[in-house]
């Protein structure tokens, strides 16, 4: 299911970049051409982290900008999937360092641009500063013949997406043919990936047997800060690597260790640029590259 | 690592005569107290096959209590004692932490069970 081919996404992206890529839609593998696209994830930026992981964190966000705006071909839209700021216990520093990331990602040259929050954007206060500064949690929109659905499993500080939610989403996708092509985007993996370091949705799987009858969904999400791929059935899942700093992989101890020594060279921050067509690619851009 | 509270684990079968036979049907048990960010104690331990209540209580605000190698998880309430029985069925180390996000440290608030043969 998984080929390789550089070319166009290397002319694509303007840049250097790994590639990788899918066969998202199995279902949907003769689709013209003309409904290709191409948007970039965010993820992870914590605004306001300061640490070892990452001593440049207060330019990091800046630099990316700059590489996404060098992009050859502009992204129809951006996306960033959570964690826009890092965790204060202070409701008006959030709010600053919401404000704040508004004004830097002002610079970006795609005005589209979708938010999802994170656990350190809305666990603490169920997403109301978030909701004063990037608008609903979840939501949908359409992109040239494709469904995208934004899910919020961080509001709750449990990490539910909660009845509520996925009624919501149940009834969303009543109204779609099973061979829609459909695109889900979270925080938090759906799947548990690694329960014993919390790399879970509490009731994930309840949005997985939703999306299940539906033959053509690709999910996007953030959370663990490194790149991740993982079926469940036909339904493909992918991580996107943090832009502020990276976090161990999976292995078999009981907790998570601490995020990797800092790299001076940046290697594993950066943003994710995803063409959806005939097939579907991801070319990672490094911050390093700005 | 704060160490300010005691952890009292009363190994079954411990006490004498007529109680001990009581004692040794009935878990061990072990107290810990949960505060932001930390599990007091953070280390447990445990004999395959022995049962084990966690008795857990929270000095600060909500917090959880989850094992997922068990299949448990709680929330931790403060002012109620909260208590959660497992038993072990194989040796090794396992993961608890707690899973309602509570503040800037909260990815760092877990302990490990030692299982021991």
């Amino acid at each position: 299911m998984m080929q390789t081919d550089r070319r166009d996404f290397l002319r694509l992206a303007g840049v250097a970049g790994v590639t990788f890529t899918a066969g998202l839609f199995p279902g949907r593998q003769a689709m013209a051409q003309a409904d290709d696209f191409h948007f970039v994830q965010f993820s992870d930026t914590h605004w306001g982290y300061k640490g070892k992981a990452n001593p440049d964190a207060e330019h990091t966000l800046e630099k990316a900008i700059v590489t996404v705006n060098g992009l050859a071909r502009q992204p129809d839209f951006i996306v960033f999937t959570g964690d826009l700021t890092h965790t204060t216990e202070d409701p008006k520093e959030r709010r600053a360092r919401m404000k704040r990331v508004r004004e830097i990602i002002g610079g970006l040259n795609v005005k589209d641009i979708r938010f999802m929050p994170g656990e350190h954007d809305a666990a603490l206060d169920k997403g109301e500063a978030y909701k004063e500064y990037f608008g609903d949690t979840h939501y949908t929109f359409e992109h040239k013949g494709v469904h995208f659905i934004a899910l919020d499993n961080v509001s709750d500080p449990g990490a539910k997406l909660g009845e509520d939610q996925l009624a919501w989403l149940a009834a969303d996708l009543k109204q779609h043919k099973t061979d829609d092509r459909i695109v889900v985007m979270t925080h938090r993996p759906l799947f548990d990936l690694q329960p014993s370091w919390d790399w879970t949705t509490a009731d994930g799987a309840k949005a997985i047997d939703l999306l299940m009858p539906y033959q053509n969904v690709v999910v996007f999400y953030g959370h663990i800060h490194q790149e991740h791929h993982h079926m469940t059935g036909h339904i493909a899942h992918h991580a996107a690597k943090s832009l502020i700093f990276p976090q161990a992989t999976p292995g078999p101890q009981p907790r998570r260790p601490p995020p990797p020594p800092y790299d001076p060279s940046q290697k594993g921050l950066g943003t994710r640029d995803i063409t959806i067509g005939k097939t579907t690619t991801f070319v990672e851009l490094p911050v390093s590259k700005a | 690592m704060r160490r300010r509270y005691f952890i009292a684990l009363l190994a079954a079968g411990s006490a004498a005569g007529g109680v001990a036979r009581l004692a040794a049907d009935a878990p061990a048990e072990v107290e810990v107290i949960a505060e932001k960010f930390d599990f007091t104690p953070d280390t447990v331990k445990a004999k395959v096959g022995k049962p084990l209540t966690f008795v857990v209580t929270s000095i600060d605000r909500v917090h959880g209590f989850k094992m997922p190698d068990f299949g448990v998880r709680t929330d931790i309430v403060p002012g109620a004692e909260t208590r959660v029985t497992i038993t072990p069925t194989r040796p090794g180390t396992f993961a608890f932490f707690c899973d309602v996000f509570c503040g800037d440290g909260h990815e760092e608030m877990g302990g490990t069970l030692v299982v021991e043969a």
